[in-house]
Parts: C-alpha cells; sequence; structure tokens
C-alpha cells in the first residue's frame, strides 16, 4: 500500500529550544544533558530533542503523545510555524528549513494545509468563505475559488451550510469546514493538530470514520498529532510516540504493541484493546516442518512426527499449496493397511486465515476444533506459519503462559 | 517654597524654538485644518434642515436594524432613536442653533477623523510592536489625565485663535482611546485565527486585513464611539481658543451669566452627543 521510497517529509536532526540561551542549550543536548538540567542552567525549555523520521507518501502518519511531549511543536515546525533552532525538514527532497520568506510562503500555500484543535475558523465570513480562505490568501479568483471550496465542502458533508456563519454550527460541523479548507487548497501534505480532540466521543469517532473514507478517495499525505493511543491505533498507518521531545519509537500499531521499544511505550500501550490490532502474522510461528502429499507416504510422516513429538502435521502439495493436516492416529492406520499415499489421512477442512487476520476475526474460528489456525499466503496458498489456540487465548486475555496452564490445572480438578 | 528646578522654562524654550523652526509645518497644518473645516462647513450649512434630518434618520435606522431593515423587528429596533433624532433636531432648529450646532458638529466629526487616522495605525503599532507599546502607553497615559486646558496655551502659540487649535486640543485629547481600543482589539484577536492564516501562507498584510482588523472592528468601532464623546466634551473647552459652535454659546453664557442661554446650548451638546453615541454603539455592536 506504501510506497517505502517514496519519501515526503523528511525530518533530520530537528531541535526546537524555546528561550534566550539556545546555544548553551544545544551543547548541553548534545552532551546528553536531560531537560531539567537544561532549564535550570539556561532557563530554556527544549520542545524537541533531535528528531529524525521519515513521513511517506499517502500515508497517515500520527505522532502521539501526551501533553508537553512536543508534539504540536513538531507539526508547527513542518511549515516553520515554529522556526526549528536546528536541523532540517525536506519536503520532496527540498530543504524547506532553507527557504526564503517568499518560498515559505509559497510552500504554505500550495504544499500544506493545516486543520487546527480550534478549528481557527473566520466568525464573521460564512462557511463557503471559510473553506475558500486558502484560496483567497492565494489570490485565486473569486468563481475559481468558490467552485473548489464548494466540491470541498461536499467532500466533508456539508454542501447546503455555505452561507451560514460558523457561530450557527457545532464543534463537529466546524471541524468539517476546518477540514474542508484544507481539501480546496488540494497540498500534497494535510498536517492535523489535534484536529478531532476538542470534539465529544460519539462525533470524534464520526470524524475518524469520515477522515479514513476521504483518505480512501483523496490520498493526501496526512501527519496527525494527536494525545490520544485508541485514535492513533484507529487511523494510524504508522504512529510515532513522542516523550518529552525524544522519539520513543517509530512502527506501525502492530509493532509498537508487540515490540515497545521502551519501558513508556509498553506502559503506554497496556490498556489498549489489542484483540483488533494483533494479526496472526505476528502470533504464528513460521516456517512449521510440512509434509508433501506425494512424496512422503505414511512411514516417513510416522517418523515425522515421533521426531517432533507432536500428534499432526500439515500437508501441501507439489506446488507448495497447503491443503490440510494429517493426524497420527489416521497416518497409523494408513500404514497398518500398507497404504503407499497419505491421501485418505487427510484432513482438509480446516480453518486457514490471510496474515492480516486479527486475533479478534480469529478467535471464533478455534472453537471445536484442536487444529492451530493455518496462515496461508493470499496470492499462492502456500503455508506461511501457524497460530495455535493457547496464544490466541493469551493475546485475547491477557494472561500469562503460566496462568493459562494453572486455569487449565483447576478446571479440571473441579 | 524656593523652586530648584525651572521645569517650565526649558518647556516653554523647547515650545519657542518648535514654533520659530517648524513655523511653516504650524501653517501648513492650520491651512490644511482650516480648508477640511470651511469645507465641512460649507457642506452641512448648505444642507437644508429636513434633508439633514433625513440622512441622519436613515442612518441611524440602519445602524439600529442592520439587515433587518424592512422587518418588522428592524422598525421595533430603530424607531426609538429615530424618533429621538427627529424631536431632538428638530428642537435644536426651533431654538434657533442650527448654525451653531452644524459648527459643532463639523468640530467634533474633523477632530474624531484626525484622531482615528492617527489614532488606528497607532493602536495597530503598539498591538504588533512591544518596544512601540512601551514608548506609547506612558504617552496616552500623559495626554489623558494632563487637563484638557493646557493644551490650549501651546495651541494658541502655533496657530494663533480659531478653530485650529480648538481641533489640536481636541484631538489630543480623544487620541488615546481610539489607540487603545483598537490595540486592544488587535490583542483580543484569538491566536487560533491567525496562526492559522499564518499557516495558509497569508502575509502580514494580509493577516492584518482578512483577519486582525475585521475581527478587531467592533472594539475599534468603540474606540470611535469613545472618541467622538471626547471630542464633544471639548467643545466647549475648544470654545476659550475661538472655535465656533454650541460651545461657544455655553462659554458666552458663563460670560454673561446668561442661564437661559447656556442651557439652551447645553441642551443642544446633550441632544448631539446621545445622536452621535447611539450611532455609533449601534455599528459597535452590530454582530456576524
Amino acid at each position: 500500500m506504501i510506497d517505502n521510497n517514496n519519501v515526503k517529509l523528511r525530518v533530520e536532526d530537528l531541535t526546537l529550544i524555546f528561550g534566550k540561551r539556545k546555544k548553551e542549550a544545544i551543547a548541553m543536548l548534545k552532551q546528553g544533558a536531560s531537560k531539567a538540567e537544561i532549564l535550570e542552567k539556561t532557563k530554556c525549555a527544549v520542545g524537541i530533542n533531535r528528531a529524525s523520521f521519515e513521513v511517506y507518501e499517502g500515508e497517515i502518519f500520527v505522532v502521539m503523545g501526551l501533553s508537553g511531549s512536543g508534539k504540536s511543536s513538531l507539526i508547527r515546525c513542518l511549515n516553520r510555524l515554529n522556526e526549528p533552532t536546528k536541523g532540517k525538514v525536506f519536503f520532496k527532497g527540498e530543504d524547506i528549513t532553507g527557504e526564503s520568506n517568499n518560498e515559505l510562503l509559497n510552500t504554505r500555500r500550495f504544499e500544506m494545509s493545516m486543520v487546527f484543535q480550534k478549528f481557527g475558523l473566520l466568525p464573521h465570513k460564512t462557511i463557503l468563505e471559510n473553506a475558500a480562505f486558502g484560496l483567497d490568501i492565494r489570490g485565486e479568483e473569486k468563481s475559481e475559488r468558490e467552485k473548489k471550496a464548494l466540491a470541498a465542502l461536499e467532500t466533508v458533508g456539508l454542501q447546503g451550510y455555505e452561507d451560514l456563519y460558523p457561530s450557527a454550527m457545532s464543534g463537529g460541523m466546524q471541524q468539517r469546514v476546518g477540514l474542508a479548507r484544507a481539501l480546496a487548497n488540494d497540498t500534497e501534505v494535510l498536517l492535523m493538530d489535534e484536529a478531532f480532540s476538542a470534539l465529544d466521543p460519539l462525533i470524534k469517532s464520526d470524524m475518524q470514520d469520515e477522515l479514513l473514507q476521504i483518505q480512501k478517495k483523496v490520498q493526501k499525505t496526512i501527519v496527525f498529532i494527536t494525545h490520544d493511543l485508541d485514535e492513533a491505533i484507529k487511523l494510524g498507518d504508522r504512529i510515532m510516540i513522542m516523550k518529552d521531545g525524544i522519539i520513543e519509537q517509530i512502527g506501525t500499531a502492530e509493532e509498537i504493541l508487540t515490540n515497545p521499544a521502551s519501558e513508556y511505550v509498553s506502559a503506554f500501550v497496556e490498556k489498549v484493546d489489542r484483540k483488533t490490532i494483533i494479526t496472526a502474522e505476528s502470533l504464528m510461528f513460521t516456517k512449521p516442518s510440512l509434509l508433501r502429499l506425494h512424496k512422503d507416504g505414511p512411514m516417513r510422516a510416522i517418523r515425522k512426527m515421533r521426531d517432533q513429538g507432536v500428534k499432526f502435521l500439515p500437508v501441501e502439495d507439489d506446488q507448495k499449496t497447503f491443503l490440510g493436516y494429517v493426524w497420527l492416529r489416521d497416518v497409523l492406520e494408513l500404514a497398518e493397511n500398507k497404504e503407499n499415499s497419505l491421501l485418505k489421512a487427510l484432513k482438509t477442512e480446516v480453518p486457514s486465515v490471510y496474515k492480516e487476520y486479527t486475533v479478534e476475526e480469529m478467535l471464533p474460528l478455534i472453537s471445536g476444533n484442536y487444529y492451530p489456525l493455518a496462515v496461508v499466503d493470499k496470492e499462492n496458498g502456500r503455508l506461511l506459519g501457524l497460530v495455535n489456540q493457547t496464544s490466541l487465548i493469551i493475546e485475547a486475555t491477557r494472561f500469562g503462559d503460566e496462568e493459562v496452564k494453572q486455569l487449565i490445572k483447576k478446571a479440571n480438578d473441579i | 517654597m524656593n523652586r530648584i528646578i525651572d521645569l517650565g522654562k526649558y518647556i516653554e524654550i523647547g515650545i519657542n524654538a518648535l514654533e520659530e523652526n517648524f513655523s511653516f509645518l504650524w501653517s501648513a497644518m492650520d491651512d490644511g485644518i482650516s480648508w477640511i473645516v470651511d469645507s465641512m462647513n460649507n457642506l452641512l450649512l448648505a444642507t437644508p434642515f429636513v434633508v439633514f434630518l433625513l440622512i441622519v434618520s436613515l442612518l441611524a435606522y440602519y445602524a439600529k436594524a442592520g439587515n433587518k431593515m424592512f422587518k418588522k423587528e428592524g422598525l421595533r429596533e430603530g424607531v426609538g432613536l429615530v424618533l429621538f433624532i427627529v424631536i431632538g433636531l428638530s428642537l435644536i432648529y426651533a431654538m434657533g442653533y442650527w448654525k451653531d450646532a452644524m459648527h459643532t458638529t463639523t468640530l467634533v466629526l474633523v477632530s474624531t477623523f484626525i484622531a482615528l487616522i492617527l489614532g488606528i495605525p497607532l493602536g495597530i503599532l503598539s498591538a504588533k510592536n512591544k518596544t512601540a507599546e512601551i514608548i506609547i502607553k506612558p504617552i496616552l497615559d500623559f495626554m489623558q489625565t494632563m487637563p484638557a486646558f493646557v493644551y490650549l496655551i501651546p495651541a494658541i502659540f502655533f496657530f494663533s485663535v480659531g478653530n485650529t487649535p480648538g481641533i489640536v486640543a481636541t484631538v489630543i485629547f480623544s487620541l488615546p482611546p481610539a489607540v487603545r481600543l483598537t490595540s486592544l482589539g488587535i490583542k483580543n484577536v484569538p491566536e487560533d485565527v491567525v496562526e492559522a492564516g499564518r499557516a495558509y501562507g497569508a502575509t502580514g498584510k494580509q493577516i492584518l486585513y482578512k483577519i486582525e482588523l475585521p475581527l478587531a472592528m467592533p472594539t475599534i468601532l468603540t474606540g470611535v464611539n469613545q472618541a467622538i464623546l471626547l471630542a464633544l466634551s471639548m467643545v466647549v473647552i475648544a470654545s476659550m481658543v475661538g472655535a465656533r459652535g454650541l460651545g461657544s454659546i455655553v462659554y458666552q453664557g458663563i460670560q454673561q451669566n446668561d442661564v437661559a442661554k447656556g442651557f439652551e446650548s447645553g441642551l443642544g451638546i446633550v441632544i448631539l452627543a446621545i445622536i452621535l453615541d447611539r450611532i455609533t454603539q449601534s455599528f459597535a455592536n452590530k454582530k456576524e
């Protein structure tokens, strides 16, 4: 989905310091001084501490952090509403931080548009005029900009409201206008600063769905700031977690949940509902040993199973397509009857899933049978790995391995 | 008491030097202001009373009713002020003070106009620039608290007697609210709207004209209202240096101990004040 070679925004070593003695503060940062030490010695606040990351074309890149983590300062460095103290921001390979005032104005007018937490609408202008604001600043003709603004308002579902004033609208509707204003400019990059944080929960969720819908259509590169982890997980193709101006981790929601880079991150993600995020791909054990249907006979199958101490093995055909499982007792029977092929013992009606299936989707499949779930490749039907029931239950319940065993023991005692 | 410093003398020397070295400037200012005052006066006096009444009434009605002008609600809003204007102005006319009332109107409008031309840019400057604010603020305090009579002395010195020194003193007196409220209005524009402007690539000028001034307009108009009222409060004082109008009649009343004259002309000033106040206030309070 995302072409990793197409970097839209690249941030290098970005540092933002508030205060007068910036040079001293930077020197102290280099020596590894903490934020508190720097504040005490130089009276400078470190907003962002040497952040480097890339944003790819067409992705929603969520920057997540609590207040004071530097996330809002960071997004303002991307269009230089905050002037970075040090470091560079590249847009399509071009250094924005070195731009002259005129170039910067053009970048803001034609390359990036922004959506704000507090909407930032003009109270004395109509919805239509507000949506056309960016185009007006660019100096476009009135008829031209109204046409574009109308189209943008339609995209966000506000047709018919053009002549109202913002004060007549609810927060959710006002933010739609904010979004329409950004879309009307038709820039490649959309910067969204806590865009939905001021909305109440139901409307917020609606707006998130709507943004995902719109994104499917317009395919913008979106940098989205939020303090809400659920929002980050719902929207983000990739998530960057920040703390005290430092990047803690960058990755997909699943990467961050399964492999948190620091204690902070793991504490942060602890309470997240993992069932909808963890997929078969990260749960499966890979490269299980397989039997080849026309190559391996019953005797060989029995030997293989005994070697590995298992009661069943998956079977593939000559094209390496996954067929099903054979069980030890069935194979033993075949061997007794002197059969040469495993075909009669093969159980083909087994649950199999693709690697992007989530725990939530896989759970119903385990009831009523003992097989692990086979994870197969969508394209060629090859077996990629197996997900066993215990690991699914562990993921779903968040019980540890030992806890599960004890629970089973207790149940047996009853 | 012995005087240790003779501050007044130095001020006098300074004023003298200003008068002598920049006389061309003062006479040019005098000519300019006199020209504006005369043309406006002639225009107002040439306008028949009924036409003037009609224009002011319509303006007041529009200020009150806005775009509901042709609806019942608009009528309810505006009818009171219009009635007051008709009765009040007719009373002034009937008392025989129409000419003087027009002189006073001219004086007030011209000085307010000059105060705004100077005050609004100064207000914008002090809202945008910290240093400018630090310099401007104490000067405004000084201008507002120094007794207004004191300005008359150098004003006569520079411009001799007539309308001009009166207008200059009035401008000095009514300038501070125009500056202050403009500055306040611009500072109170929500930060997020200005930031939105910057994020979309607006230049400083675009932000000022498309965002800050429109959003600050109600506050600025309150400043206009205050400037007008302060200017009106100066008309009697200005008449002491030869400004014409209702103020000079009041002044005559004081000198001749003439209660009738003093009361009639004073009432005229009150009527003008209420009309000007209500009209400008309605513009300031207009929402949308």
